[in-house]
């Protein structure tokens, strides 16, 4: 059975999902294959965080772009998407942090994204939980929180209702020169293929600067009222930077549900899902260095997931040397952020429609192809 | 805290206590595990104000709890298994304390639970299991003049029954939903074994003419913020019934979390083991209703067994399997017995909860494909139960499998996550160096 | 059913009310002689033990200042401070 398409969306989650719909949006007769469940991969592993982020001045482009996004969409979504715009503190806990949280403060207000210093006693009043004294931090109010898999479903719903057609649960075999093959034996023809795949894309991409970086995390019992905003240190970037090397950051967001998530860690060369105790172990201290009362909540679960990570830590949007492929992968830990303008670039990018944003710094050209070596 | 032990045994049921005797007694150093204040597990449950297992029943309970206080066995009550770091190294908790404990051999008699299946109003405070009435009156509840209705499947209908008569309560009915004809061959069966007719001789000199009806199960619970009566159905002809408390639980589940989390084989909801008790893993043993719903007797002689065969008393264990055979054709008959009807899969309503944690109606879960996507899209077993009760329930009403088993098995605070044995790995990279 | 030597009753305050039980209940017990559900649920109702042995959590209450206390496995101490979540 060979069924024609103007686009195949490879994999449902967040990526992907929003994919599909700027696609069908636009018309295009779009097929989304998913090997499991909506959101199941990384989107379902994740905090789930909608956040302004400066690693590179491409980054920050990007994910204020995308919350705004997020923040147009926000009225439309369904309860069961939590979506929740807590904001975000950079926590700063001494005068050398204080400047940089300043530096962000001017650069920020350079760049259109609201935020505001907090002193000592601002943050204490925001945050009655954290530990005292810090010297402050930065509130960026419009940063939300929401949970991922919903979300993904969400918009995988609008997306067929604007026609889009859903293969759940099956696998790719192959996708490249127009055709996408099946497990089953089923075969697309298409014009488009999109690999939205996450940290599994090189195995239908090969070639593709795509490390898994694996992260955990845990998920508290409720405490409604505990925290009001997501919480992270400024060494966070550190360790989203880093690219050898274990690490872990303060990185604690309150729930709609008034659950914690408890995050975070980097691991590079570790790819089996086992959960690391040593990892866990010092997440839990570096948190605890902030908000000293945690290790007394009841945690309910911990997991480990992959985020799909490039050199650059830029996500690939776009064409590749396969006049049919496309990419829309490797966003790191800021997939549930960048998704809907990823979305947005790629679906201008197809459909010829000048992008909001320049697409240049996503464009998967700017990292050369690794050559499997015999 | 840190100890060592040849033998660990985790769960101070029956089958627990037993294994943990005859290992000591074959000279093993044995630690038993077990998550309540004391010891006895649910069917031996300690009576309020005693700190030992209820030794009212018989059943061997006094003699099997000297005989493991008589060893120098160290017995760990309170302690809450949740972790296996590594293989040989099991993590506990307790009220903020938490404990490495080492072993040679483990055996696993972590017993069963309840299973709950959902209805109309089966949320209502006083709706709670068999079991639970049970553990709730030797917790000091008083039932004395309560109406109370006893429902669901299995034979603790009227081992709890005879316990909430004595203890003075109005036992309007009891509804097994099993017929009559696939009851029959059970009851006949008992005839076998004389101690059974005793036991089941007890419970109708107890129960005293209370109704016991066959193929009746409850379809409704109605209340104000508290049960106020439920309304049971006889094939279709509806009664209403005020009472106080409506005990309903049908028949029982392996608790085969912690062998799952081990990563011993589990198939069709239990532990795989052989003669000796042996799991997929050469080091653990499973004993008692992990290893297949089948009553005390053959728990105390599965956990025998587990107990001789940790100890390397291979032949000793031996002895014990033509016991083990007998008390085997018991267990046959329990499970068809108390087979549950495909009628009580008509039971919950589409705003019926089935999830409990999450207040997850029936619903909204049912137009998923399987417990994976149900859970990620409506949160269902993402609760602290961690699908213990939900799991079970739409195992039963969906066919779905439940995930592999992720520590921590229980939830536990987040200190005890962090209580490691060794030093932190300092190649872990901390953002900052000093604080 | 073995004789009961006169219980020792021991005082707990439940939701800061005093309360007098029989030394060797559950928590859990005592919440249900003040004819209260031990929590709220997340969409409103009214919650007690279901399992009352540890695995259903529907028992939770914050005793002693810890939140989500599984109150059928825990045993009433004098001055005990328990609270309906």
């Amino acid at each position: 059975m060979i069924t024609n398409y103007d686009a195949v969306i490879l994999g449902a989650g967040i990526v992907g999902a929003a994919c599909a719909l700027e696609c069908a949006r636009a018309g295009m007769r779009i097929a989304i294959v998913e090997r499991d469940t909506i959101g199941g991969g990384a989107t379902a592993a994740g905090m789930g965080h909608i956040v302004a982020m400066d690693d590179s001045p491409a980054q920050l482009a990007l994910t204020g772009y995308s919350r705004s996004l997020w923040a147009q969409l926000a009225t439309e979504l369904p309860v069961s998407v939590e979506y929740h715009a807590c904001g975000t503190i950079w926590v700063a806990r001494d005068d050398e942090e204080m400047v940089e949280v300043h530096r962000k403060l001017d650069y920020y207000a350079a760049e259109g994204i609201e935020a505001e210093v907090l002193d000592s006693n601002a943050l204490a009043e925001a945050e009655p939980n954290l530990v005292r004294p810090l010297a402050g931090g930065l509130l960026v109010p419009d940063d939300a929180v929401l949970y991922p898999p919903c979300a993904a479903g969400y918009l995988v719903e609008q997306a067929q209702l604007h026609g889009a057609t859903l293969l759940l649960g099956h696998t790719v075999t192959s996708a490249a020169h127009g055709r996408v093959s099946l497990h089953d034996g089923t075969a697309f023809q298409t014009k488009i293929i999109v690999n939205a795949t996450g940290s599994l894309a090189l195995a239908l991409t090969p070639g593709l600067q795509i490390k898994p970086r694996k992260g955990h995390l845990i998920i508290t019992d409720r405490y409604p009222g505990y925290l009001h905003h997501q919480l992270v240190e400024l060494g966070y970037l550190k360790s989203a930077h880093s690219s050898t090397g274990d690490s872990v950051a303060f990185n604690v967001q309150p729930r709609k549900t008034g659950q914690l998530l408890i995050g975070s860690s980097r691991q590079f060369d570790s790819e089996n899902k086992r959960v690391d105790r040593e990892i866990v172990a010092a997440m839990i201290e570096r948190a605890a260095l902030y908000i000293p009362n945690l290790p007394s909540l009841s945690a309910l679960r911990i997991w480990s997931g992959f985020r799909a990570a490039t050199p650059d830590k830029l996500p690939l949007i776009g064409p590749t040397e396969d006049p049919t492929v496309f990419l829309a992968t490797g966003h790191e830990g800021l997939g549930i952020t960048t998704s809907l303008g990823t979305a947005r670039l790629l679906a201008d990018h197809l459909l010829g429609r000048p992008t909001t944003i320049p697409l240049a710094p996503y464009l998967p050209s700017r990292l050369p192809v690794e050559v499997l070596h015999a | 805290m840190t100890d060592s032990f040849q033998t660990i045994v985790v769960g101070s049921g029956p089958a627990g206590i037993a294994a943990a005797a005859c290992a000591a007694e074959a000279g093993h150093r044995v630690g038993i595990v077990d998550d309540n204040p004391n010891p006895g597990g649910q069917i031996w449950r300690s009576l309020r104000g005693q700190s030992a297992p209820d030794t009212s029943h018989g059943g061997g309970a006094a003699q099997w709890y000297s005989r493991l206080v008589a060893t120098s066995a160290t017995r760990l009550q309170g302690w809450s298994v949740f972790d296996q770091p590594e293989p040989g190294i099991l993590r506990a908790e307790r009220q903020g304390e938490t404990a490495h404990l080492h072993y040679d051999n483990l055996i696993i008699a972590t017993g069963a639970r309840e299973r709950f299946l959902p209805f109309p109003g089966w949320t209502l405070p006083n709706v709670m299991g068999v079991g639970a009435i049970q553990a709730m009156v030797k917790g000091g509840l008083p039932v004395a003049g309560k109406r109370i209705v006893l429902a669901g499947s299995g034979p603790l209908l009227l081992a709890v029954a005879a316990t909430l008569a004595a203890a003075r309560a109005i036992i309007i009915c009891i509804c097994e939903q099993a017929s009559l004809r696939q009851l029959a061959p059970f009851a006949l069966g008992l005839a076998a074994d004389p101690a059974k007719i005793m036991q089941g001789l007890r419970y109708k000199v107890a129960t005293l003419d209370v109704p016991f009806h066959t193929s009746t199960w409850p379809v409704e619970a109605d209340g104000d913020g508290v049960l106020r009566s439920v309304t049971i159905s006889h094939h279709g002809e509806k009664q209403q019934i005020p009472c106080d408390y409506l005990a309903c639980g049908f028949h029982l589940v392996p608790n085969t979390e912690l062998a799952a989390m081990l990563g011993c084989r589990v198939e069709a909801g239990t532990v795989s083991v052989d003669e000796l008790q042996r799991t997929s893993i050469s080091n653990i043993f499973c004993a008692g209703e992990p290893t297949g719903i089948g009553g005390l007797e053959l728990s105390l002689i599965e956990g025998q067994i587990a107990g001789l065969a940790s100890a390397g008393q291979d032949k000793e264990a031996r002895r014990l399997f033509d016991k083990k055979r007998k008390a085997s054709r018991f267990a046959d008959r329990l499970a068809a017995a108390f087979a549950l009807r495909p009628e009580l899969r008509k039971l919950p309503q589409e705003t019926t909860i089935v999830c409990r944690c999450e207040d997850v109606p029936y619903g909204a879960l049912k137009q998923h494909h399987s417990w994976r996507a149900a859970k990620l899209h409506t949160r269902c077993g993402m609760g602290p139960c961690q699908g213990r009760i939900c799991g079970t329930a739409t195992h039963f009403l969906l066919g779905w499998n439940a995930e592999s088993v992720r520590p921590p098995l229980l939830p536990v605070r987040i200190a005890s996550l962090a209580s490691l044995e060794a030093p932190l790995n300092s190649a872990i990279s901390n953002t900052q160096e000093t604080l | 059913m073995p004789e009961q030597m006169r219980p020792e009753q021991i005082q707990i305050t439940i939701n800061q009310q005093p309360m007098t039980v029989a030394a060797g209940s559950t928590v859990a017990v005592a919440v249900a002689l003040a004819s209260l559900p031990c929590r709220t649920s997340i969409t409103g109702e009214p919650r007690g033990p279901l399992c009352a042995m540890g695995i259903c959590f529907e028992c939770r209450a914050t005793v002693n200042g810890i939140a989500h206390s599984r109150t059928c496995q825990l045993l009433c101490e004098p001055a005990m401070d328990i609270r309906t979540q």
